[in-house]
């Protein structure tokens, strides 16, 4: 399916699937049994996500900053495994079927379950796409006749640091929409979004028509109403990341929702989101 | 004899297979977040540039020779090869290089390549501490700021080489995450220079991670061959038939073995850690329990479990604790042009004291890994046969585990094993 983003500025909300916080009772929770998550998923759904990213925990997460790195710790511990996180979308695809839904992973999990089979899973779960953190363009002939055959969406990343000749690859690559990275650096919240940002979004859109949204680092309403001035979606990890951390899994899915109704909300609204700040700065 | 070898020293540097794909059969190639890619490009250039450029050249060569020492010399070990009785034993001593092992080679051209590119903030990751006081040294050599990656288990057991970092002017930032060993500390560079890719080079340490790093750091590590080949036909006339070296990354036995591939009757043979046992965990034979998959950025044989999460490794030796190797290793072993076999812990630190007192050479528990693998086939080899052991570091860092392991304390001399 496309992946469309109705209001604007869109939402895509990345989880680490199997996270279940730090304040769960692991004896309660049966290993692989992703119920937080999907909880979780189905209120960010209501809340206004457009495109929930269904993170597949990875030992190695060499693209991320320690929010998501503690989070893929304690999914890996949960027993979180792929199979899981596919059974997860096709039951989020069954209760939200107008609901976006990206597969996101690092590739070694996906290649030692097999490409092809992969693909067929992810299509079968009904998936719209996939999103290899560690994947550039020039490797990916294998995972985009894969992609392509089992018609499946193959989300790519624009960095800042890409030049003109690589986002041109990119675009023509790509399919759903093109993350762009905010700025250089790894996943984590930050305090001011980067000037990068608006001159990459700028540069992507010379040579696509895809919508286009923006990540790593946006972490409240006035980051997501600013990448709305040029972008047509705001990418939160880390920062709903780092509150399912501290919430319960009877918590969670009402903070979240909380949460991302706030994002859309004009300045300053959220309560919150102002002492979340000024405890920072 | 030496100085035909010294005025030569990177006469190979010419960036050899692979030049575009950065392939080595189907292994290799460059699995990164896009941010790297333009970073990677600019110095697959700068590298191209640099090894063609004869003033590069010179000034490596001049420093490899005053500053490092080069030519390292290929040392008979005549007393070990009368005790074991079979092949002639010959060490290339890697471990008399300034720093104490190989790892100066690369540490000396990239860190000249990082100038050159007018990177000021060089970062590296170390396992041992080795290739971390080589990139320290060569840091204070040229006056850059340098930062060093190292897991927390390693900081505790290499205690001497962090001190040494310090004292060079080096910061050496603990990494907690995993295994708090050499892979977390790769994790944790390729975060740093994922968000300071502007003004950073990253000196990686082994023949490892994306291209062009496999190629690079081979090429600066291929004169321990170049020499041992030359020195080989000036003594013996001939050339060996095996080359022994531990294998981590893999940038010792690549250097050692790449001016033989050529030579089909030299049998390069390398070394893994064998650890504590054969179970996944509990080793770091990448050949034997390890399968293809994508780890910080290669393709190559990797420790992993059935879902694709990465194993934990156990060693000896913090250099070979690691739980992927370098892409042109797996595809030397794939196309059998080398072999690779294992040694544990127990014949590691074996070989260890076999080596201090047969030889009065105290080799580093990396390269006891190629030594214990001399000990055992040594004997089953004919008299006229040759056999060298790339001895790729010294000991001395290792003295707080061996005190240990090997229960040496107070004025006893330590009895023969
Ligand atoms: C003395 C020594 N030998 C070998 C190694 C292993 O690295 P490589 O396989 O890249 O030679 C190390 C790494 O720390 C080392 O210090």
């Amino acid at each position: 399916m496309p992946i469309r983003f109705p209001q604007h500025p869109g939402l895509v909300v990345y989880l680490t699937a199997g996270d279940n916080g730090l304040f769960a009772d692991a004896a309660q929770i049966r290993p692989g049994d992703l119920a937080v998550t999907r909880e979780i998923a189905l209120a960010a759904i209501d809340a206004g996500a457009d495109v929930i990213e269904l993170g597949v925990p990875f030992s190695d997460p060499m693209a991320d900053g320690p929010v998501i790195q503690r989070a893929s710790e304690r999914a890996l511990r949960a027993g979180t495994r792929l199979q899981h996180v596919l059974h997860l979308a096709a039951e989020l695809r069954a209760a939200r079927p107008a609901a976006g839904i990206i597969l996101f992973s690092y590739l070694n999990p996906i290649l030692r379950y097999g490409m092809s089979r992969f693909a067929d899973a992810a299509a079968e779960s009904g998936a719209d796409g996939v999103l290899l953190t560690d994947m550039i363009v020039e490797e990916a002939g294998d995972y985009l006749a894969e992609m392509r055959r089992t018609g499946l969406n193959s989300v790519f990343l624009a960095a800042p640091t890409s030049p003109d000749a690589r986002l041109q690859a990119i675009a023509e690559h790509s399919s759903g929409f093109i993350y762009a990275i905010s700025r250089t650096g790894i996943t984590g919240k930050q305090q001011q979004l980067a000037a990068d940002a608006a001159a990459l979004v700028e540069r992507i859109r010379r040579w696509t028509r895809l919508p286009v949204a923006v990540g790593f680092g946006i972490s409240n309403a006035d980051h997501v109403a600013q990448v709305g001035q040029f972008a047509d979606a705001a990418v939160i990890g880390s920062a709903i990341v780092e509150l399912i951390e501290r919430s319960t899994p009877a918590t969670a899915p009402g903070e979240v929702s909380r949460f991302i109704k706030g994002l859309r909300q004009p300045s300053g609204a959220d309560p919150w989101m102002q002492r979340e700040q000024s405890a920072r700065s | 004899m030496a100085s035909t070898v010294v005025l030569h020293l990177t006469e190979n540097l010419e960036p050899g297979p692979p030049h575009t794909a950065g392939r080595f059969g189907e292994y290799g190639g460059r699995y990164v977040p896009e941010t790297l890619m333009a970073a990677l490009n600019e110095l697959e250039q700068a590298y191209a540039a640099a090894s063609a450029d004869p003033v590069f050249r010179a000034e490596l060569d001049d420093l490899l020779h005053n500053f490092a020492g080069r030519p390292t010399p290929l040392y008979f070990a005549s007393r070990l090869t009368e005790q074991l009785g079979g092949a002639k034993i010959y060490l290339k001593r890697e471990d008399l290089l300034h720093t104490g092992a190989h790892k100066i080679n690369n540490a000396l051209g990239q860190g000249l390549l990082a100038r050159r590119m007018g990177k000021r903030r060089i970062i590296a990751e170390t396992g041992a501490g080795q290739h971390g006081v080589a990139t320290a040294t060569v840091c204070a050599l040229l006056g850059m700021d340098c930062i060093v990656y190292m897991g927390e288990e390693d900081i505790r057991r290499q205690e001497l080489n962090v001190l040494r970092m310090r004292l060079l002017g080096a910061e050496v930032c603990p990494v907690r995450s995993g295994s708090r060993t050499l892979k977390d500390a790769v994790n944790e560079a390729l975060r740093d220079w994922v968000t300071n890719v502007r003004d950073t080079y990253y000196i990686l340490g082994s023949a490892l991670g994306p291209h062009p790093y496999p190629t690079m750091v081979r090429d600066f590590h291929r004169v321990i061959g170049v020499e041992l080949r030359q020195q080989m036909l000036e003594r013996e006339g001939r050339l060996p038939d095996a080359i022994l070296a531990c294998v981590g990354g893999g940038s010792n036995a690549i250097g050692a073995f790449h001016a033989f591939l050529g030579d089909k009757d030299v049998r390069l043979i390398g070394v893994e850690a064998g650890g504590r046992g054969k179970s996944l965990g509990d080793h770091a034979a990448r050949f034997e329990g390890g399968v293809p998959g994508v780890l910080q950025g290669t393709y190559s044989y990797v420790l992993q479990d059935e879902d694709g999460q990465v194993a934990l490794t156990h060693s000896v030796s913090a250099g070979l604790d690691y739980a992927t190797v370098g892409p042109e290793h797996a595809a030397l072993h794939d196309s059998g042009r080398a072999s690779y076999v294992s040694a544990d812990d127990a014949h590691v630190l074996e070989a260890v004291v076999r080596l201090s007192q047969a030889e009065g050479i105290l080799p580093a528990l990396e390269s006891a890994h190629a030594v214990a693998e001399c000990l055992r086939i040594a004997p089953q080899m004919p008299r006229h046969a040759i056999l060298v052991v790339n001895l790729s570091g010294r000991g001395d860092k290792d003295m707080g585990i061996l005190a240990r392991e090997l229960k040496i304390a107070g004025a006893e001399p330590l009895s023969g094993r």
